[in-house]
């Protein structure tokens, strides 16, 4: 059966680890690279790579850092931050990433996900979202979740499915730090929805919130931070009791 | 112990690179006829679309090359399905080191993604590329097309329905799966190639 994948998903400034809680305070969990290698050792199925450099010489440190994942890592991997063409992808490809994750820049110009999915195949175009909900529904944000658009949530995730989207990773940044639970009744109704799959991000706090967006979200996969970088919950208890919840993931 | 890995216009191939470096085994990638003759293993990979990597091999050579060869091959992912008859991805005959048509995923329901991406368990038989496996194991997965089950299946995966998860034939074998990103296990498998 297939397994529903845990992804820790490490920020990276500088060719540092950062976490943003809430997209603001930043702190400190160390290389990322090492501690990519420790997630995969203790059953991480995927890792996410966010760079949010903003400097130019920021991105040429980043690629290095893709170069030894890459080489250190034998589980697949994501990168995104600041893609914006297809030679954005080219090159984190090129330097060893699996999979490259767009967001912004999709939604400005969603040709971008047709183009990478024509050049790459399908299966590497990860489209990352981020949402909140408005007096007006879900809205689709932009820049880090800095920028409101007036475009639906679930419009937004259908039109990158059509266009060649892999995966939709949907983050709502009402539950991203609040460590109260991923929004299951959203995930629900993406999953419904879509062909491909999703991944739920924002809002770990404890077990059973990943359990609840598989049963009741039914995500593909969940993505969390903070839990597991500050090790709140440890990646190989969590599938121990995932695997007792009757979730069929990957043990080790 | 020297590897060669089959060069062509496949996507990404530093992945394969990158894990015989960790099992500390030498290798090159090359597309010349000698060099994939004389290499102790051949390793041909595969990301990309069937139709249009067959023509590649087709006008460089590399296909009669390929099935003439007499070390063990392993065949990964597209590296697999191209090894097979026939593939519906292009409609398009292939190297028929297997005989059997490779066919793409039905989805049943709205359940069914395709493509079909990520860990799923392998039903192994005792062949000496799943040496030393005590229990069921996972494997990374991406793909759209399946070699159905068959006479040379050594391990099979059901998702939608069951399918060839690796096939062996004489001094052929070939995974559909990923075995250079399925973490220690697939370091296993190509250890176990490697070790033929």
């Amino acid at each position: 059966m297939l397994a529903k994948r845990i992804i820790p998903c490490l920020d990276v400034c500088e060719g540092r680890t950062v976490k943003g809680v809430n997209f603001v305070n930043l702190r400190d969990a160390g290389d990322p690279v090492e501690l990519g290698r420790i997630y995969s050792e203790q059953g991480a199925d995927e890792l996410v790579y966010l760079d949010i450099t903003a400097s130019h010489q920021g991105r040429d440190t980043f690629t290095e850092v893709v170069k030894r994942i890459a080489a250190e890592i034998s589980i697949p991997f994501t990168v995104g931050g600041g893609i914006r063409s297809v030679d954005d992808v080219e090159r984190m490809l090129l330097a060893g990433a699996d999979k490259v994750s767009v967001n912004s820049a999709a939604i400005r110009r969603p040709e971008l996900v047709s183009e990478i999915a024509k050049a790459f195949g399908q299966q590497v175009c990860v489209v990352a979202i981020d949402g909140r909900m408005t007096p007006q529904g879900w809205r689709c944000f932009l820049n880090g979740g800095r920028l409101e658009t007036d475009i639906d949530l679930f419009d937004w995730a259908m039109k990158a499915s059509d266009l060649g989207a892999g995966e939709i990773l949907f983050t709502s940044m009402d539950h991203d730090g609040t460590r109260d639970g991923y929004p299951n009744d959203t995930l629900a109704k993406l999953h419904q929805l879509l062909p491909i799959p999703v991944i739920a991000s924002g809002g770990a706090g404890k077990m059973e919130h990943f359990r609840d967006a598989f049963t009741i979200g039914n995500a593909d996969a969940a993505l969390a931070a903070g839990v597991f970088h500050f090790g709140d919950i440890g990646i190989k208890d969590l599938k121990e009791y995932l695997y007792g919840q009757k979730i069929p993931v990957r043990i080790i | 112990m020297k590897v060669a890995i089959v060069k062509y216009n496949a996507g990404n191939v530093s992945s394969v690179m990158h894990a015989l470096d960790r099992l500390g085994a030498e290798h090159i990638l090359t597309d010349n006829a000698e060099a994939l003759r004389s290499a102790d293993k051949v390793i041909f990979p595969g990301v990309g679309e069937a139709a249009t990597t067959m023509d590649y091999l087709r006008s460089h050579g590399l296909d009669s090359i390929i099935k003439g060869l007499a070390q063990p091959v392993l065949g990964i992912c597209l590296g697999q399905q191209l090894m097979c008859s026939h593939s519906e991805e292009g409609d398009v005959d292939c190297l028929g080191i297997f005989n059997v048509p490779v066919v793409r995923f039905r989805a049943a329901s709205n359940e069914d993604k395709v493509p079909h991406m990520g860990w799923n368990g392998i039903e192994c038989t005792g062949d000496a590329l799943f040496k030393g496996f005590r229990r069921p194991e996972s494997v990374y997965f991406v793909h759209s097309f399946y070699v159905p089950v068959c006479d040379w299946t050594i391990a099979q995966t059901t998702y939608i329905n069951p399918f060839s998860a690796a096939l062996h034939k004489d001094n052929f074998y070939a995974t559909q799966f990923h075995p250079e990103k399925s973490g220690k296990i697939g370091g296993k498998i190509l250890c176990n190639f490697l070790d033929l």
